[in-house]
């Protein structure tokens, strides 16, 4: 049985939010999706390397939940897909840019690459290459955060090819064992990798099903709707805050790109990520911001013109940044004391 | 334990189990600025004064809090310091040490206490994925100020699972600190230094030591990582060992002694960072070398010593060096095979005869 999934008046929603907090989400989406793009390019012209997996398609869950934590006070981490959660903590595009090149001017000085985006400042704790080996820390945030009396919650992103790991289940139940402040959020991309969910996982609705076992809330949205999302993470988190109750969070979404960049995609057909470009979150709400008059076809092209120009200008920043000195190969192995 | 101690070993009276703490964190006062403490005892000791002095320092295992520590490490630390600070776990080793390390990410300095090492392997993700490279793959933003804890090595008789030294499988990784103290002191002291720094540190103890009694300073004091200790002089070979193989290779040193070898027995204290320069100074001075651990041979801390002898003290060495390990086989439950497994005083004898030609 599917889990019903989070409703919501889609006009009542977007007036909620209003104009400006409408177009600045658009714009943050285009920005995570440009960028993106623009590391794919230069994958594929081999100016960068390693794996790149992208979030391609998935823009509206990771934007809808951000616009409700507050990065620094608020902890997140995530997987290897990790570049929109970094943009979305505020980390700037050009030290990430440069970080896919191997620059010195990286985000972690040329040691992490595409996997491993950090923010001390923002509290966003990576960036993850282990599938599910973040979620205990996500976990460990929302401890520190109980523990400090921060009034902080983390929120830990990972995968539905995630929740076979143990992990997941050993966090949900520390987390709820000890009313932790904590955001578990399944991204159900539908594959991890090239396996199908439902040919790893037993039952359909991982949320629903699974927060049962540890006594905890679950929501399950579209999270091909940035208006869902926006709305479940808006109740979600402050029950999290009020209560100092975990939850489980299932956004049902897609990826359009392959697993990472080397992936041909044979598991699944073209017609079926067709199916899906046309429910495209990016393309619902430029049509909702235009269809309540609140952008223009000339503004919408000036603002993606302004992001195509920025995310220029951080490939720009990468380019000519040098790479890191050799001498660098051995320094913070271990940390000062 | 029939060991014979090594001179600082030596007390004026052992504890009384009648009048006197046995664990906890209160040592005998002994009125002259000494205390006589355990092992046991030395180690709950540094953490309590630590954890008063720092209050981002907290207290994370299996049967830590109510039940006072599956070995009684943690005795009375829930009654000071409160179940916020000290927290019974789940039996969930990886998820407990995925969340030290978000908690060390986020400004705490957590000690999580593997009931036994043994266990840690259900960890092992979080130690080396996590802990051991967060600092280098973020360019030195996120240092992990964290300490893992619990008994290594043979226990008494509880065969293959329950008895494995991980002393040379975590000093492989870069960005681990790997410490195991033999006595009081030393347990003491570099609990100290484990708590004040920010690195992670597998803090190695013994099961067969921590009722093994010394007099220690009252006063604070902290022992610096990649410190050697001679635990014992001697000028025909260097017996270098670790743990509870110290308490072995002193009472072989003790032996060879009455069939005139002279051994000095250099207790490494931490196997990583490895104090290579003492064990060239000791090594030039008997030209004799035997490594004495409990990891396996393959790749243990006695191959890492012997490789490196060769690279600095190549024409100081007058035999090849000696490696006495556990033999490598799954500990067996008998009590003769597993006697023999491990690296005994009979096995350590031998091997110094051996690097002395005699």
């Amino acid at each position: 049985m599917p889990a019903q999934l989070y409703q919501v008046d889609p006009i009542a929603v977007r007036n909620e939010i209003g104009r400006d907090r409408l177009l600045a989400m658009w714009r943050q989406m285009l920005l995570v999706r440009r960028f993106e793009e623009r590391a794919e390019l230069a994958y594929k012209a081999r100016q960068i390397a390693g794996f790149l997996h992208l979030y391609i398609g998935q823009e509206a869950v990771a934007t809808g939940w951000f616009a409700h934590l507050n990065p620094g006070i608020d902890a997140s981490v995530t997987s290897y897909r990790c570049h929109a959660q970094a943009i979305l903590s505020g980390v700037g595009i050009d030290e990430l840019m440069a970080e896919l090149y191997g620059k010195a001017t990286g985000n972690v000085k040329g040691k992490g690459g595409s996997m491993h985006f950090f923010s001390k400042e923002k509290k966003m704790l990576g960036g993850h290459g282990i599938v599910g080996g973040q979620i205990p820390v996500g976990t460990g945030a929302a401890f520190s955060a109980k523990y400090r009396k921060s009034g902080g919650v983390s929120i830990s992103f990972f995968g539905d090819g995630a929740t076979p790991q143990g992990t997941f289940h050993e966090s949900l139940n520390m987390a709820s064992l000890w009313g932790l402040p904590a955001i578990y959020m399944i991204e159900n991309n539908q594959y991890g990798m090239g396996t199908a969910c439902s040919r790893s996982n037993a039952v359909e609705s991982l949320a629903e099903t699974k927060a049962i076992g540890y006594g905890m809330k679950s929501y399950t949205f579209d999270g091909l709707d940035l208006f869902a999302s926006w709305k479940c993470a808006q109740e979600a988190i402050a029950y999290v805050r009020r209560e100092s109750k975990p939850i489980l969070v299932e956004a049902k979404t897609y990826r359009y790109r392959g697993h990472s960049v080397s992936d041909a995609g044979l598991y699944r057909s073209k017609e079926e990520v067709d199916r899906y470009k046309e429910l495209d979150p990016i393309g619902r709400v430029q049509a909702a911001l235009h269809e309540a008059k609140w952008l223009s076809d000339v503004e919408a092209e000036a603002i993606e013109e302004e992001v195509r120009e920025r995310v220029a200008a951080c490939v720009t920043f990468a380019e000519q940044s040098p790479e890191p000195a050799l001498s660098e190969l051995a320094t913070h192995v271990y940390a000062a004391s | 334990m029939s060991t014979p101690l090594a001179p600082s070993l030596a007390v004026r009276r052992p504890l009384n189990p009648k009048t006197d703490p046995i664990n906890g964190h209160k040592g005998v006062d002994l009125g002259d600025g000494s205390q006589l403490v355990s092992v046991r005892m030395a180690i709950c000791q540094a953490l309590y004064e630590e954890m008063n002095r720092d209050p981002s320092i907290y207290v994370m295992g299996e049967e830590v809090a109510q039940y006072n520590g599956a070995y009684k490490v943690t005795k009375g630390l829930l009654d000071v310091f409160g179940p916020e600070r000290v927290i019974d776990s789940p039996i969930t080793e990886s998820g407990f040490t995925g969340m030290a390390v978000g908690a060390a990410m986020t400004g705490l300095r957590p000690v999580i206490e593997f009931m036994s090492w043994n266990f840690s392997f259900v960890a092992f993700d979080q130690i080396i994925s996590n802990a051991s490279k967060m600092n280098y793959m973020t360019g030195g933003m996120f240092p992990i100020p964290l300490v893992m804890r619990g008994p290594n090595g043979a226990g008494p008789r509880v065969s293959s699972q329950h008895s494995h030294a991980v002393e040379a499988i975590y000093s492989h990784f870069p960005g681990l600190i790997v410490v195991s103290p033999s006595t009081p002191y030393d347990a003491k002291g570099l609990m100290k230094t484990a708590l004040r720094q920010n690195n992670p540190v597998c803090f190695l103890e013994n099961e067969m030591l921590y009722n093994l009694e010394q007099e220690i300073p009252i006063a604070d004091y902290a022992i610096p990582f990649g410190q050697a200790d001679l635990k014992r002089e001697g000028s025909d070979c260097t017996i270098v060992a670790v743990s509870r193989s110290v308490h072995w290779s002193l009472e072989a040193a003790a032996e060879l002694a009455k069939e005139g070898i002279e051994c000095e027995v250099l207790d490494l204290r931490t196997v990583k960072p490895l104090d290579i320069d003492a064990i060239v100074r000791s090594v030039r001075k008997t030209n004799r070398c035997v490594v004495v651990e409990e990891c396996y041979r393959t790749g243990g801390i006695g191959a890492e010593v012997a490789a490196q002898l060769m690279e600095f003290a190549f024409d100081d060495l007058d035999a090849p060096v000696g490696r006495v390990t556990t033999t490598e086989n799954p500990m067996p439950y008998a009590a003769n095979l597993e006697h023999e497994t491990l690296p005994k005083p009979h096995r350590i004898i031998a091997a110094v005869r051996a690097a002395c030609y005699r």
